[in-house]
């Protein structure tokens, strides 16, 4: 397990307590929440935490919107929150409980889905399912799982497509962060189903040019 | 002459003076007039050619001064306009009364004889008259700007004679030309003479340009075009350009002759459309390239005259390329027709095949030094022909293949085909002239130094001739780099070394131990790196068999991966070996499960109750796929080339388009063989993880370089 490098919590506290009351009434009951999942042993919250937090909220802890909480959190472990990622986000959505917190999502579905913060969620959500061994690469069952959380709903038939033939194929058993980024790219700017405006001679990952060529052998 | 003397004296000498000035008669017009008509009669005759007329001194000082008094009279006493009006009336009426009836009553060659007699009367004319008119030169026709009396002279004859007779002059004209090239004999100089005046009398070659030249240049065109239809349909293609390049010289000739020289190049231009130009395609559906070196010649003279060798060479690689697929599946359908039991050697008929290429080559490529004079369309074709045809396979081998094979019988000691040693050297280097039309030159090298050929030749000594095979390395070397032969170079030093160490061993022993050692040793030292890894087991049981049947002396039943790992095989021969103990005609082992091949999940036990009715078996073990293994050593071989050639662009290139990258990739690498655009996108993906490159952040397609 990683160790948080964070600096200890009692001195973040103080370092970043507002000067009016009400604003460190709401740290406090920030705090406090963050205590009521977290393990007592490493001061984080840990998946058995996270699981419960999420039966609160009403939410599977597979939503999209638990990804995007961990994006606002700028969460660096996966299955894990820190008191400082905590309150980033917190602090940040104006919510210091669960019910408030509830509400805050459309809000924060919003703020992702704007462009100028997609590409970053997406990039970060690659990111967050690196492990210590694959430090690197994410292997394909996860991929296609990631594709359709954070694609899925804007990018329907072509993520369908895609993870069928990431599937299927055989040539690459791993995606790395060029190839994830390339997806985006593709769902983008790709005419689908069409793929008319495709050129395979352009910088294109090769996983790409044969996604396109098995999608235009099958067609007929 | 009468001279004017210039008054000095003063007043007193008035008398005197005026008596010594004596003023001179005026002339009046018509009474100068009149001495001026008898001496233009007088001319007349002499055009005429009657005997014993002539001008003396004092008749010509006459008629000078008579013009020259009346137009150095103040006025109203000074006629030079009138004469100058009335000069050349006195030509215009030659002219009518004598030279034009003369002319109207002559035809054909007589009438161009006539003009030519009475153009040359005219210039004399036309002499003698400015010679009496000659003051007016001095001063009223300068003043006033008008035209000398020699243009004006010349003139007459041009607006009253020439103009009136040009069409017709033209026409008899181009009508003799067209009987000289019938074969007549025509009075040239008559022509050259006539033409001449149109020259003369034409203010910058105007005259002779559009009243001449433009029919000429039509008739001549219609001459040959009639012509060449004629020889098309009769003659045969060398016939036919014989013809051409004889007629076409004939017409350069008649410049020289009669015509002026700025006529030859469209003349030649014209000649040349009709006959060559126009009938390209006939005259190229009717070539045979059979042997005829002075006909094809003939043809690449002609037509690179017109530009016009484009076609010729396309006949030629069209040829080039008929005769080679030709062989090509003559190879192809006798390798199916005979019995193949052994698929991959290569046998005498490929040998044959590769024989008769050469000679195919051998001989169009004398074509394209000899008669199509190197030129480098025709290398571009017969190399374009020969390209295609390199890259078909035949019998389930690549040409590379193909020709390795063929060099090793021919350098190899006792090989099936025997030849001397020029016609070793000659054989070699049309073969290295061929491995430039293949694609995957690589390919070649590689064969060329393993499978049965050098390595084999040379570990069993069956070099032929040490010298041919450095000869054909240092061939492979000037024409394709070091980098392929370094390693083969390596291996002849090898082997040349051990044989040197070899000597003095013997020469040691038989020094120490006498004649008579106990252990008879040869060794052959090879560095590795030069040499390709061999398993020379020549054993009735294979050693990878035996190895493997061994490891069931200590237990009965294996996995496939316990077999793997103590074994320490390729999975490939693992694969292999298990295949031919357990799935062929004499199961030593069982296998479960007992289907046909063999899998990572299979579990092997000996079979204790193998028998059979012969005390010996041979348990065959195929060979190992050689030819696979030079193809996927070429292919990693590659890898490593498209990398550094990669990582080489970017290096000096610091940013570039995805387009422009592989392209210099590609021709980077094409001395040796073509990448596949799909392995270098996987390259540059690789380099990318490795971070060697980074896609550019600000254009989409370009990747940097990262140092």
């Amino acid at each position: 397990m990683r160790r948080s490098s964070k600096k200890s919590s009692s001195s973040t506290a103080a370092a970043t307590a507002g000067p009016t009351k009400a604003v460190s009434k709401e740290t406090e009951r920030i705090d406090q929440l963050f205590y009521t999942y977290a393990d007592r042993a490493s001061g984080m919250i840990d998946p058995e935490g996270i699981e419960t937090f999420c039966s609160h909220l009403e939410v599977p802890h597979t939503d999209v919107r638990i990804l995007m909480l961990a994006w606002k959190m700028g969460s660096e472990k996966q299955g894990y929150f820190t008191l400082d990622e905590w309150r980033t986000a917190l602090k940040a959505l104006r919510a210091d409980s669960i019910s408030k917190l509830k509400k805050t999502f459309p809000e924060l579905v919003q703020e992702v889905m704007r462009p100028s913060n997609f590409l970053d969620f997406y990039t970060y959500a690659f990111r967050y399912c690196l492990t210590e061994d694959k430090k690197k690469c994410i292997e394909i069952p996860v991929a296609c799982e990631l594709l359709n959380l954070v694609l899925g709903l804007q990018f329907r038939p072509q993520v369908d497509k895609l993870i069928n033939y990431l599937k299927y194929q055989s040539e690459y058993k791993v995606i790395n962060m060029d190839q994830w980024m390339g997806f985006y790219r593709f769902c983008n700017e790709i005419n689908f189903p069409s793929l008319d405006n495709y050129d395979s001679d352009l910088a294109w990952p090769l996983i790409l040019d044969n996604f396109v060529e098995w999608l235009r052998e099958n067609k007929s | 002459m009468a001279t004017k003397q210039a008054s000095t004296a003063g007043s007193g000498d008035a008398d005197a003076a005026g008596q010594q000035q004596q003023r001179r008669k005026v002339i009046e017009l018509e009474e100068g007039w009149k001495e001026m008509v008898v001496g233009c009669k007088k001319l007349e005759r002499i055009l005429a050619a009657e005997e014993g007329v002539g001008f003396s001194s004092v008749e010509y000082m006459h008629l000078y001064t008579t013009i020259y008094n009346m137009c150095t009279e103040k006025a109203p006493n000074n006629y030079s306009e009138q004469l100058y009006d009335r000069y050349p009336e006195v030509l215009e009426d030659y002219i009518s009364k004598t030279v034009l009836p003369s002319i109207k009553e002559k035809h054909g060659e007589f009438l161009i004889r006539e003009l030519d007699q009475r153009w040359k009367d005219h210039k004399i004319m036309v002499r003698w008259l400015s010679r009496f008119f000659h003051y007016l030169e001095r001063v009223f026709i300068p003043r006033r700007r008008l035209p000398s009396l020699k243009e004006t002279g010349w003139n007459c004859f041009r607006d009253l004679v020439f103009n009136a007779h040009k069409t017709t002059v033209t026409t008899i004209v181009t009508g003799m030309v067209d009987e000289e090239r019938e074969g007549q004999i025509i009075d040239r100089t008559l022509l050259k003479n006539v033409l001449d005046i149109y020259v003369e009398l034409g203010n910058d070659m105007k005259l002779y340009q559009e009243d001449f030249v433009v029919a000429f240049l039509k008739g001549t065109a219609d001459y040959y075009s009639k012509k060449s239809q004629a020889w098309i349909l009769e003659d045969t293609c060398p016939e036919y350009m014989m013809k051409a390049e004889e007629y076409l010289q004939k017409e350069k000739e008649r410049v020289k002759h009669y015509l002026h020289s700025s006529t030859e190049e469209k003349l030649m231009e014209v000649a040349q459309r009709e006959l060559l130009a126009k009938h390209t395609d006939q005259i190229l559906k009717k070539l045979l390239f059979d042997d005829k070196v002075e006909d094809l010649s003939r043809m690449f003279r002609l037509f690179s005259r017109i530009d016009g060798l484009a076609p010729v060479s396309k006949v030629f690689k069209e040829h080039v390329n008929e005769q080679g697929m030709s062989l090509v599946q003559q190879a192809i359908d006798a390798a199916i027709s005979k019995k193949s039991e052994k698929k991959d050697v290569v046998s005498m008929l490929e040998l044959d095949f590769v024989r008769k290429i050469l000679e195919l080559h051998d001989k169009n490529y004398a074509y394209v030094t000899g008669c199509f004079q190197n030129h480098k369309e025709f290398h571009k074709a017969l190399r374009e022909a020969f390209e295609v045809v390199c890259s078909k396979d035949v019998a389930g081998c690549t040409s590379a293949e193909l020709f390795a094979s063929y060099c090793d019988s021919i350098l190899r000691k006792g090989g099936i085909v025997k030849l001397s040693d020029e016609a070793i050297e000659e054989n070699l280097d049309t073969v290295v002239k061929l491995i430039t039309y293949i694609r995957d030159k690589d390919l070649f090298f590689e064969f060329h130094r393993l499978v049965k050929k050098l390595g084999r030749r040379l570990l069993f000594e069956k070099v032929g001739n040490e010298e041919h095979e450095r000869s054909m390395l240092s061939k492979l070397k000037q024409n394709f780099g070091e980098q392929f032969t370094s390693k083969m170079e390596g291996m002849l030093t090898d082997i040349t070394e051990t044989k040197g160490e070899q000597c003095k061993y013997e020469a040691y022993i038989e020094a120490h131990l006498g004649s008579n050692p106990w252990v008879d040793l040869s060794v052959t030292v090879l560095r590795t790196g030069h040499w390709p890894t061999y398993r020379t087991c020549e054993i009735n049981l294979p050693y990878e068999m035996a190895a493997l049947l061994l490891l069931f002396n200590d237990s009965e039943r294996l996995s496939y991966s316990e077999i793997v790992t103590q074994l320490k095989l390729t999975d490939d021969d693992t694969v292999r070996v298990l295949h031919s103990l357990s799935c062929a005609k004499y199961k030593i082992l069982n296998k479960e499960p007992s289907n046909r091949t063999i899998s990572p999940n299979d579990v092997f036990e000996f079979n204790s109750k193998f028998t059979d009715r012969m005390c010996r078996i041979k348990v065959q073990l195929p060979p190992s796929d050689e030819k696979k293994k030079v193809i996927d050593d070429v292919n990693t071989d590659r890898k490593f080339a498209i990398d550094a050639s990669l990582v080489r662009i970017m290096k000096s290139r610091k940013i570039s388009t995805h387009h422009n990258l592989v392209a210099e990739c590609v021709e980077q690498l094409s001395r040796m063989f073509r990448p596949d655009v799909k392995m270098i996108k996987r390259r540059i993906e690789d380099l990318i993880t490795r971070e060697y490159l980074e896609r550019d952040k600000d254009a989409v397609n370009s990747y940097r370089y990262l140092a």
